[in-house]
């Protein structure tokens, strides 16, 4: 390739891609190492990169600094965040980390993709083409891909806005704004960066770092004891969420008590849809359209209700413990229980 | 099957399969294939694999099968059970079968027939005969049915071709041996999609879900800046050419569809997608494992054989399909309709002994109409 066609890549697109291969290349040339890390001066990025791994398991999207332009701290504090991940070896935190930091990015890709589209259109574009694969041109102020790629990512949405027949097609290829090429990719983007993670090794950490390490373990009990096996949730509940995620089957009664329950509680059918991953019948599509149905906004319209306890005891699915005295309804669970 | 009918059908298969070798080939990528066959009266035989025109020609002069399959699908070993044949990719197949057309000439050319004592009946109230309440319908070649399907498959065409970016050399074009058509796309870039991506192409090629919001209408306050326009490609530009028949009415047409608002709309997309969208059986479609009749083959349903359409226009399957002996054979029959094979009229007949040549009796037998003597 000619020398002229490389495209440089400076420290602030590592800043705001700090996943890319080239950023180990950047710190090669610093000759920064994770000895030198470890020294009390780096401290103020042990706790940056600390940070960010707080907000990014809260949900959040770390916030950069990028606007002050202090792009070494940004960089660095991505690859100790990493280290500190794969030291705790939390995968829950990992990948809750790597979605955030998608989510990060992909908020950089869209404005380089539209704001400074002039100048460097050329960085998102390889970034999307050569990490997963989807070439996309430029036609007047849209983006253009190829059909099967754009079918392969967009059937996982489930908005009836991203089935093809309500999109522009011409020709064997999707018309996108800045935003949704961005969108297409983002959970490929979070896969990326969670096996760029688990792929690293990393030998023996600074000292520096243990604390920080061991904060992350605790903070990862913490998540296991709020989520699935959380107490919020009424014993049936429980017992169908384990016997899935055990892989073993859960009879159509429970997993539609499963369904409703969890409806019931405000959650959407794309968080409830992958609890039902490990069912060894297990089909997205047939899965997403029963929660569809059952929610109401697909069918007949009839949102269904949670069953009773009468009718979860009748099909041998309640396991009540005290907590459950005084409810006729699982829905009922926990709300009761804080009047008494 | 009773023993005769099987005896009949059997030997003019032989027949068939021993004098038209030059009609049936595998197809591209042959050994990555997965062939599958049927025989009169037995369960379907599949996860063979056939390496070629030679190999494929023994399977039939051996076996003689009423049905012969092979997959869309590619894999790394296709002789294995599914789960260990490992899947490489399939090509996009589509099946127009007249039948799901809802035409209205159907009750025209549609018999029904007692299940139990093969009596022809009018209604289906308890069968005079044997008193059974179980019926089955059968219906018999009709050029209307034809000519409707081939509509579906232009409409195909043009979808696969100006949307979809397939060209035309990809794309083949069979009659399905019975009453439809099949389509075969041979690309690249579609041959890895998978079944859950597939349903959704074939709900764009069926116009199913779209919604208002594409078209440029919005629950509040809409702008006939955003409607499509005539000169549009994909289904903005179809819409438009449908709603806009001439450029002289559009402003008033505009006005009418902006003052329908919403759900006025949706009436519209659905009216657009009874005509517009094509008639495909999107099951067919998302299906990646499928084995899908063997072009060349005979159909049993029928005894006229899936064959490669290179005129569409001019095409007569009852004629160009029709490839069976004419030797005479002596049937009983029992068709209610005339039928028209090779350009010659058969009955209609009640129930009679009559002397026709083999490709007529092997249609009726294969119908149910008819048994040999």
């Amino acid at each position: 390739m000619n020398k002229e066609n490389v495209l440089k890549i400076g420290i602030q697109d590592l800043a705001k891609y700090p996943f890319l291969a080239e950023a180990g290349e950047y710190l090669r040339d610093t000759g920064l190492n994770l000895e030198q890390l470890g020294h009390d001066d780096w401290k103020p990025i042990i706790e940056k990169a600390y940070g960010r791994i707080i907000v990014a398991s809260s949900g959040q999207i770390y916030g950069s600094d990028t606007e002050k332009h202090d792009y070494d701290s940004d960089l660095l504090s991505f690859i100790v965040a990493i280290i500190l991940l794969k030291s705790a070896g939390i995968s829950t935190l990992t990948r809750r980390f790597s979605l955030a930091e998608a989510r990060r990015a992909e908020k950089y890709l869209q404005q380089d993709l539209w704001t400074n589209r002039e100048k460097n259109l050329e960085l998102p574009l390889k970034i999307i083409q050569e990490l997963f694969g989807v070439k996309v041109s430029i036609e007047n102020d849209e983006f253009v891909i190829k059909i099967p790629d754009y079918l392969k990512r967009a059937v996982h949405f489930h908005e009836k806005e991203w089935k093809l027949v309500n999109r522009r097609v011409t020709d064997g290829h999707v018309y996108l704004t800045a935003h949704e090429t961005v969108r297409l990719i983002r959970t490929e983007l979070g896969e990326y960066i969670n096996s760029k993670i688990q792929s690293i090794n990393i030998g023996s950490i600074p000292e520096s770092f243990k604390d920080r390490v061991s904060d992350l373990t605790s903070l990862a009990k913490k998540f296991s004891d709020t989520q699935y096996v959380s107490s919020e949730y009424p014993p049936c509940v429980k017992h169908a969420i384990e016997v899935l995620e055990k892989g073993e089957n859960l009879p159509h009664s429970g997993r539609f008590l499963l369904a409703t329950y969890l409806l019931s509680k405000g959650q959407t059918i794309d968080q409830i849809a992958p609890l039902f991953k490990n069912a060894p019948d297990y089909n997205e599509r047939i899965t997403k359209y029963q929660l569809e149905h059952i929610s109401g906004s697909s069918g007949s319209g009839t949102k269904y209700q949670c069953p009773s306890c009468d009718k979860l005891r009748s099909e041998n699915l309640c396991f009540a413990t005290s907590d459950c005295e005084g409810i006729i309804n699982p829905i009922q669970f926990g709300k009761k229980r804080k009047v008494q | 099957m009773n023993e005769k009918n099987t005896v009949l059908l059997e030997e003019t298969f032989k027949e068939y399969y021993f004098n038209k070798f030059d009609l049936i080939h595998v197809p591209p990528r042959a050994t990555e294939r997965e062939f599958g066959y049927q025989k009169i009266n037995s369960g379907m035989i599949r996860h063979l694999s056939v390496k070629n025109d030679k190999d494929l020609h023994l399977l039939l002069m051996r076996e003689i099968p009423s049905d012969v399959y092979c997959s869309n699908a590619y894999y790394n070993f296709p002789a294995l059970p599914m789960s260990e044949k490992d899947w490489k990719g399939a090509d996009l197949i589509f099946d127009i079968d007249a039948k799901d057309l809802n035409l209205s000439c159907r009750p025209e050319h549609t018999i029904t027939k007692c299940a139990s004592c093969q009596n022809l009946t009018e209604q289906q109230s308890p069968c005079v005969q044997c008193g059974s309440t179980k019926f089955d319908t059968v219906s018999v070649g009709c050029k209307n049915c034809i000519s409707e399907s081939k509509k579906e498959v232009e409409k195909l065409t043009e979808i696969l071709t100006s949307d979809l970016g397939i060209k035309k050399e990809e794309i083949q074009v069979y009659f399905s041996g019975n009453e439809g058509f099949h389509m075969r796309v041979i690309n690249n870039d579609y041959e890895s999609l998978s079944s859950h991506e597939r349903a959704d192409l074939a709900d764009y090629i069926m116009f199913n879900g779209a919604t208002p919001e594409s078209f440029g209408i919005k629950k509040q306050t809409n702008s006939k800046s955003s409607l499509p326009t005539l000169d549009e490609k994909g289904w903005r530009g179809r819409m438009a050419r449908s709603l806009f028949t001439s450029k002289s009415k559009t402003s008033k047409i505009t006005k009418e569809i902006i003052s329908g608002g919403y759900s006025g709309f949706q009436l519209r997309l659905e009216e657009i997608r009874k005509t517009l969208g094509v008639r495909i059986d999107p099951k067919v479609t998302m299906d990646i494992h499928r084995i899908f009749r063997l072009e060349g083959s005979i159909n049993s349903k029928s005894g006229l054989s899936k064959i490669q359409c290179t005129n569409l226009d001019s095409f007569d399957p009852f004629s160009e399909a029709c490839l069976l002996g004419n030797d005479e054979v002596q049937i009983t029959a029992n068709c209610p309709i005339q039928i028209k094979l090779k350009n010659k009229k058969f009955g209609p007949y009640k129930n009679e002994t009559v002397s026709i040549p083999k490709y007529a009796a092997v249609y009726l037998i294969c119908k149910g109409l008819g048994s040999a003597v």
